[in-house]
């Protein structure tokens, strides 16, 4: 909770630093021709006439009520704004974070297994090049290739405005809209699992009770699975859960591309707009989620490694 | 801000109007009813009501939703919309307008004069941008039936004035829906009620905006669309796939990348084209601040226009949509613009020759002065002719800094906290030079206004002859001052316009009866029709 707080509170001084406010904003949008007493009128409105201490003050008294206060840019609560976004950005996190753990996970331990042949080589040089390619060049180049050229799957957007879809045949439709950013977004990630499942096999293929475990005739298949690859899970855990964290916050550049109402998008519009209750808002719902994932990885820990106790002593 | 009010009721000459040729191959075509219609949405407004907020990004959604009273026909003449017909008093302090009848709201509610008194008095008055100074003197709207509205001014209202300003800045909101409520706060304001061709739906933040066709609209079996959705695409270059994917069919107010106009251009597909945005004009400004002496001094101001070459910037950077400016008005304003004004073509030797002459020798490493130069965050030209800027003067011995901000910390720095030496943006000209066009060049503007005189510049002359063809009534005369006028800003040079453009709109070829008025993309598409 007082992490909680700091975090809220320098984020609102920190969007205090930058030059302009949310009604500079919106003066923006309207190309100007407001006089002097409309934009006073627009900070009294926004609230913004009062001094920056009673103002953070103001902020975190709602807080406590579990109010977030009103949306400058949207016009509505601010929990409403960021409710209609989340779906979009979980299903497009999950299903990133799952192709990537499991793929990753897959190609990390055929590598290991052929470590230094040919299959080795191709997924390491794949993994590099995933991984220091730009996202947007991604995402641009998957548009290209087969929305323009191929019209396989769609461009852009969460759905099929248009069509009408209910039930499953709707269901269908966002999954097919969400293939592209998927496979663009966990590529990135991809890569990072790969690279430390490999390595994690290795170093646990090396270890004592590997050749324990073969010793006494267990087949290799038997070994790899019960032996190596539970104990080569932690540090894919530990990563999947720094990393639900960092997805949670949406992925800016992704979103944009494919057009989907994320929380990236949002905060991204919230910080140019100026538009503080927004961008505190998604401080505050995003540390709440990355506490939530962080307590089921630590019960997932105590699965896989029963060293790990729920506590009091072994 | 007291001048261009003024300035605004005074002017008697219309505001200039673009012819645009109807399009005689359409007009062959029997028009297919159906279809849906699918708008690139670039950036999310906080409202969609046109009442309360005059932009662009509001017309493109707002404007297929409610009305104003008078559009704009194809040769850019006033036409009656929900007004059908308008006389004015020989005083020109009241002005009738004689409304349209059999018209209803969205929710099937009548529309009457009582609608027209509470919009013109609530919204346009008070909270509407460009409205607040247009109807400054409007004393009261009279509404002596349903379908008759008087408008009584304080000070002569010239007729044609207010005719070429309302179809922006005059369309209707219903009473009923805003009356006793803060206005501000009302959820028509995302969700607008009006009486156009198309019915709000549904507004999906983030995503898209929907509106249906509207079975009882006044013209009769119009429009021709089932349905438009705006779909929000913040990337230009995703915008420009879901346009050769067929997601999106219009692309409004260059909101592509260059590169990918003049790629969609050679496409059969598309069409390319500045055609219906005439009302739109702009220019690219170099401003300048005074309070550093080193830009007070004339002579620099001239090197620096001297020392870039527009014409190779445009060749080979903005292409065709883009031409070489000479000054505050543009050639698109044919009732005011004046030829043969004094101009500064490039000439490196010359802007050598004067930064020498001003006392700023070569230093170190031919370093004369180092200025920082803040670029507007609107357009990517603007961002390419910073760096054009910076890379020319460069070659002259100035060095410059480019501090890029995003909108607020651009507005707030360069015109409110005046904390910067060159600034460059758009200025917009909105078909006559007193709407706001000679704010940026007038004395006396309000501290922190955006796109005004905030130089610390003051020249007598020049508000001299803003005011004198502002209080002018023969139109003769006042082109005559205008043209003075911009002879003293390109003399004195307080800021420099040396590049105009027109917003550049990409257009499925299955979309017809497009572009046909000068402001086609504000309008209500209500003949707009999509072939199979």
């Amino acid at each position: 909770m007082p992490t909680l707080l700091i975090i809220l509170a320098g984020m609102f001084l920190l969007l205090q630093l930058a030059p302009g406010d949310t009604v500079d904003a919106l003066i923006a949008q309207m190309g100007g021709g407001g006089d002097a007493k409309l934009a006073e009128e627009l900070r009294r409105f926004y609230g913004l006439d009062l001094s920056i201490p009673a103002q953070l003050g103001n902020y975190l008294w709602r807080l406590i009520r579990f109010d977030l206060g009103f949306s400058a840019i949207y016009g509505k609560p601010v929990a409403t704004v960021i409710f209609e976004r989340l779906p979009a950005t979980l299903a497009l996190m999950t299903a990133a974070l799952s192709f990537a753990f499991f793929v990753g996970l897959v190609l990390g331990v055929i590598a290991a297994k052929r470590v230094n042949g040919w299959p080795d080589t191709v997924i390491s040089t794949l993994g590099l090049i995933f991984y220091a390619t730009p996202s947007f060049w991604f995402g641009l180049m998957a548009i290209v290739f087969f929305s323009v050229h191929l019209q396989w799957l769609p461009a852009g957007g969460l759905e099929n405005i248009a069509s009408g879809l209910t039930g499953f045949a709707r269901l269908c439709d966002i999954a097919a809209h969400l293939v592209l950013p998927t496979l663009t977004l966990g590529l990135i990630f991809l890569a990072i699992y790969l690279r430390i499942m490999r390595a994690s096999m290795l170093e646990v293929l090396a270890l004592d009770f590997v050749r324990t475990a073969r010793a006494k005739g267990l087949d290799e298949t038997r070994v790899m699975l019960r032996h190596v690859l539970r104990n080569a899970m932690l540090p894919m855990v530990t990563l999947i859960g720094l990393q639900a964290g960092t997805m949670l916050g949406g992925s800016v550049v992704v979103e944009s591309v494919f057009s989907l109402p994320g929380l990236g998008r949002l905060a991204y519009e919230a910080v140019v707009q100026r538009d503080l209750n927004t961008l505190l808002g998604i401080v505050f719902i995003s540390a709440l989620l990355v506490i939530v994932v962080n307590f089921l990885v630590d019960l997932l820990y105590a699965r896989l490694d029963p060293r790990i106790g729920t506590g009091g002593a072994p | 801000m007291g001048m261009n009010r003024r300035a605004l009721l005074l002017t008697s000459a219309a505001l200039a109007a673009n012819v645009v040729a109807p399009e005689a191959a359409f007009a062959q075509e029997q028009p297919r009813r159906g279809g849906i219609m699918t708008v690139h949405f670039p950036s999310e407004q906080r409202i969609l009501n046109p009442s309360l907020q005059a932009s662009t990004g509001v017309y493109i959604v707002g404007g297929k939703i409610q009305e104003p009273l008078v559009d704009l026909d194809a040769a850019g003449n006033p036409a009656p919309c929900l007004a059908e017909s308008w006389e004015a008093t020989p005083d020109g302090k009241t002005i009738t307008f004689r409304l349209r009848r059999g018209v209803t709201w969205h929710d099937g509610r009548p529309f009457t004069s009582a609608d027209v008194q509470f919009t013109a008095m609530e919204m346009w008055k008070k909270i509407l941008n460009y409205g607040t100074t247009l109807q400054l003197f409007l004393e009261a709207v009279d509404t002596p039936d349903a379908h008759t509205a008087v408008f009584r001014y304080s000070r002569p209202m010239p007729l044609n004035l207010l005719l070429r300003a309302i179809p922006d800045l005059g369309f209707v909101s219903a009473k009923h829906i805003y009356e006793g409520n803060d206005i501000r706060q009302n959820t028509a304001n995302t969700a607008p009620v009006g009486t156009g061709p198309f019915r709000f739906v549904q507004y999906e933040r983030g995503q898209f905006i929907i509106a249906d066709r509207n079975p009882n609209y006044w013209r009769n079996n119009l429009p021709y669309l089932d349905r438009v959705v705006w779909r929000v695409v913040s990337d230009r270059s995703a915008a420009a796939a879901q346009m050769e994917s067929g997601q999106l069919l219009f692309s409004p107010f260059s909101a592509l990348s260059i590169a990918d106009f003049t790629r969609l251009g050679r496409d059969p597909r598309f069409e390319v084209t500045t055609r219906g945005n005439e009302g739109n004009a702009r220019t690219n400004t170099l401003e300048f601040n005074f309070r550093n002496p080193i830009l007070a001094d004339l002579r620099v101001r001239r090197a620096i226009a001297h020392a870039l070459d527009i014409p190779f910037f445009i060749e080979n950077f903005l292409g065709p949509f883009a031409k070489v400016g000479t000054g505050p008005i543009p050639t698109t304003s044919p009732d005011f613009y004046p030829p043969n004004m004094p101009q500064y073509p490039f000439n490196r030797a010359q802007a050598n020759r004067l930064l020498d002459e001003a006392g700023h020798r070569r230093g170190a490493g031919g370093v004369r002065l180092n200025l920082r130069l803040n670029p507007a965050p609107w357009g990517e030209d603007i961002a390419l002719w910073s760096t054009f800027i910076q890379q020319s003067l460069n070659e002259v011995g100035i060095r410059v800094e480019i501090v890029r901000l995003d909108a607020a910390g651009f507005l707030r720095t360069v015109y409110n906290d005046w904390n910067f030496d060159l600034a460059t943006g758009w200025h917009q000209y909105r078909n006559d030079p007193a709407v706001s066009t000679t704010v940026w060049y007038r004395s006396g503007q309000n501290k922190g206004a955006p796109w005004t005189n905030q130089w610390g510049w003051t020249d007598a002359e020049t508000d001299r002859l803003i005011d004198a063809a502002a209080t002018e009534l023969d139109p003769a005369r006042r082109k005559a001052l205008y043209a003075d006028f911009v002879s003293r800003a390109n003399t004195e040079l307080p800021l420099w316009m040396p590049i105009e453009q027109i917003f550049v709109s990409v257009i499925n070829r299955r979309v017809r009866n497009h572009s046909n008025t000068p402001r086609w993309a504000s309008s209500s598409w209500h003949d707009l029709w999509l072939a199979s």
